[in-house]
């Protein structure tokens, strides 16, 4: 086992070189001088000069692109030239509340997709089966932005519940959760249906229930337990859309985490942020998926992992 | 023989739902404007943000403009967006698929770690990027978008090239001489048409919800060219005042969306034989 999660971390380092690389070309395609679109335009040529120099602007591409590179292997991702302190620093202070978001929006996606899938498995062909193709159906294909601002029309305007903006307060989360959360609903909801129902007709399951397992247990113990692998790839492509999401709902909402901070850095022409965030998305993606993949053989010892 | 594929397609009901929703958007993007005279430039400012009426069925906006108007007028430049975008992805990753599956070695090697990088960023975070660097407006919004959509059209294409290479004709074309370029415009791309138009239709979804995400946030088309997402990006400013200004853009989005998807859907059913 320990070796297999050895070579699988080996096996992302190009892909993560390939990111930087990515991320490394992305910042410099800009037209014009970076220094000075840093500075702005009321700022002096020494000012600029200077800033450049202090970015290392000034040095050849493949300098600058050793420079990233060793920077990063020291978790040195430099300097916001907005905030003025390291960009790790601020992407760290930011981060606690992009996770509070994921998992609340996860959290609701998970619970609510699998009871329903288990539901509609349960009752094959109801309304309840409509519904939920449905509801996946309009997930994959609403804009958060607009879903977002539909539920502050709803909920903080008209009916005045929940507030419409900000983090102050502990219930601040429920409106961004449950734009982000939605999404993802009808996906696993329509993946654990398929999944369980596949299960539910094996031969094993129509041996416990005649050997008088409670039809509760049946379910959860045999069926669903065993329809979990499908259930976390789902999850797993998941994670993707709802890194994009969080980006989108956080700035619908004034949230204050990094998908907020990636908008704000672009607008204040903040490229060290800039560079930094989508390398962090990138990465977190990566992890993510490594992490599901190695989940596979916690869950279903089947799986070989040699 | 199998009937038409048209026929099987309206047989599919969640396809001709899509199909007629993306018939009624093709006519306003494209009869619209020839019909209804609109500057988007013009301001009247003492008719902003009314209410839905009789003269205004969906309200005006916050430039005093009629609603409807500016809706079909953005239902142009936001389809428009996604099928440029599209075609990018279209032109630059289905070669990129085709030489990767029918060559494979190192050069499938090579293409396959350029598109599994790609897919390491969610598309609206890889748009957002590129879009930082090359600033806003219409022609990045289109490129940025396009390359995001490039992975998804490389992995479609290669798993066809990869299922052709095999096949016997191929193999005879190979024994006749017949040159490797030759072979992938003759035979692995037209083969890998059914999934690439299947693919083509559901990214044109994810183009103009990433398009509009990027108007929304008013890096895209700029105000005052009528763009669903930038529309429904200044409605965002006005929430408070006139909270019946964001209903409709988003609406549109949705419906446009939503249409592409079920089409996809349908066209996945109809082009796949073993479905019957």
């Amino acid at each position: 086992m320990l070796t297999y999660v050895g070579r699988r971390l080996l096996a992302a380092i190009p892909t993560l070189w390939g990111v930087a690389t990515a991320v490394f070309i992305m910042a410099r395609l800009l037209p014009g001088d970076p220094a000075r679109v840093i500075a702005g335009v009321t700022a002096s040529q020494d000012q600029v000069d200077h800033l450049r120099r202090q970015l290392g602007l000034d040095q050849p591409l493949p300098v600058q692109y050793l420079d990233f590179l060793g920077g990063l292997v020291r978790l040195d991702l430099g300097t916001s030239a907005h905030f003025g302190d390291p960009v790790l620093a601020e992407i760290g202070s930011r981060l606690p509340y992009t996770a509070e978001l994921a998992l609340a929006a996860l959290a609701l996606a998970v619970v609510l997709g699998i009871s329903g899938g288990v539901v509609a498995a349960l009752r094959r062909n109801t309304v309840i089966d409509v519904v939920i193709s449905t509801v996946s159906m309009l997930g994959i294909s609403m804009p958060t932005y607009w879903l977002g601002l539909m539920l502050i029309v709803l909920f903080a305007i008209q009916f005045r519940l929940l507030p419409a903006a900000g983090a102050d307060s502990p219930e601040s989360v429920v409106l961004p959760a449950v734009t982000l959360g939605l999404l993802s609903v009808g996906l696993i909801a329509r993946m654990t249906r398929s999944s369980l129902l596949e299960v539910l007709g094996q031969d094993y399951v129509r041996t416990a229930r005649a050997k008088g397992v409670s039809p509760a247990r049946v379910v959860v113990a045999h069926g669903l337990r065993n329809a979990l692998v499908p259930i976390l790839t789902a999850i797993g492509l998941q994670l993707g859309s709802l890194m994009g999401g969080a980006v989108v709902t956080e700035s619908v909402f004034g949230w204050p985490g990094v998908g907020r901070l990636l908008l704000d850095s672009i607008f204040s022409r903040d490229y060290p942020m800039v560079q930094g965030l989508v390398l962090l998305f990138a990465v977190t993606y990566i992890a993510v998926n490594l992490l599901v993949d190695l989940l596979y053989v916690v869950v279903d010892p089947r799986v070989r992992y040699g | 023989m199998a009937e038409p594929l048209w026929r099987r397609l309206l047989r599919h009901r969640s396809a001709t739902i899509g199909l007629t929703v993306l018939a009624v958007f093709a006519l306003a993007a494209i009869v619209g404007p020839l019909v209804i005279r609109f500057d988007p430039v013009r301001q009247d400012l003492e008719r902003i943000l009314l209410p839905p009426s009789l003269a205004h069925p969906l309200g005006t906006d916050n430039y005093g403009r009629d609603e409807l108007v500016v809706l079909v007028y953005g239902a142009r430049l936001t389809l428009g967006l996604g099928v440029l975008a599209v075609l990018i992805g279209v032109g630059v990753g289905a070669p990129l698929g085709a030489v990767s599956g029918y060559l494979g070695g190192w050069v499938d090697m090579l293409v396959q770690r350029l598109a599994e990088i790609l897919l390491a960023f969610p598309s609206i975070v890889l748009a957002l990027a590129l879009v930082a660097g090359l600033g806003p407006g219409l022609r990045n919004v289109i490129i940025a978008v396009g390359v995001s959509s490039i992975p998804g059209f490389i992995r479609v294409v290669r798993a066809s090239a990869l299922q052709l290479r095999e096949l016997m004709y191929v193999e005879a074309a190979r024994a006749l001489g017949v040159s490797s370029g030759r072979i992938l415009l003759r035979h692995v791309l037209p083969n890998a048409a059914a999934p690439l138009i299947v693919q083509a239709t559901i990214q044109m979804g994810v183009a103009i919800l990433v398009a509009a995400g990027l108007g929304f946030f008013g890096l895209g088309v700029q105000p005052p060219t009528p763009e669903w997402g930038e529309l429904l990006g200044e409605a965002h400013t006005y929430i408070f005042r006139d909270a019946n200004l964001a209903t409709f853009p988003g609406l549109c989005i949705l419906l446009a969306v939503l249409a592409f998807n079920l089409t996809g859907d349908g066209l996945r059913d109809a082009l796949d034989p073993r479905l019957g």
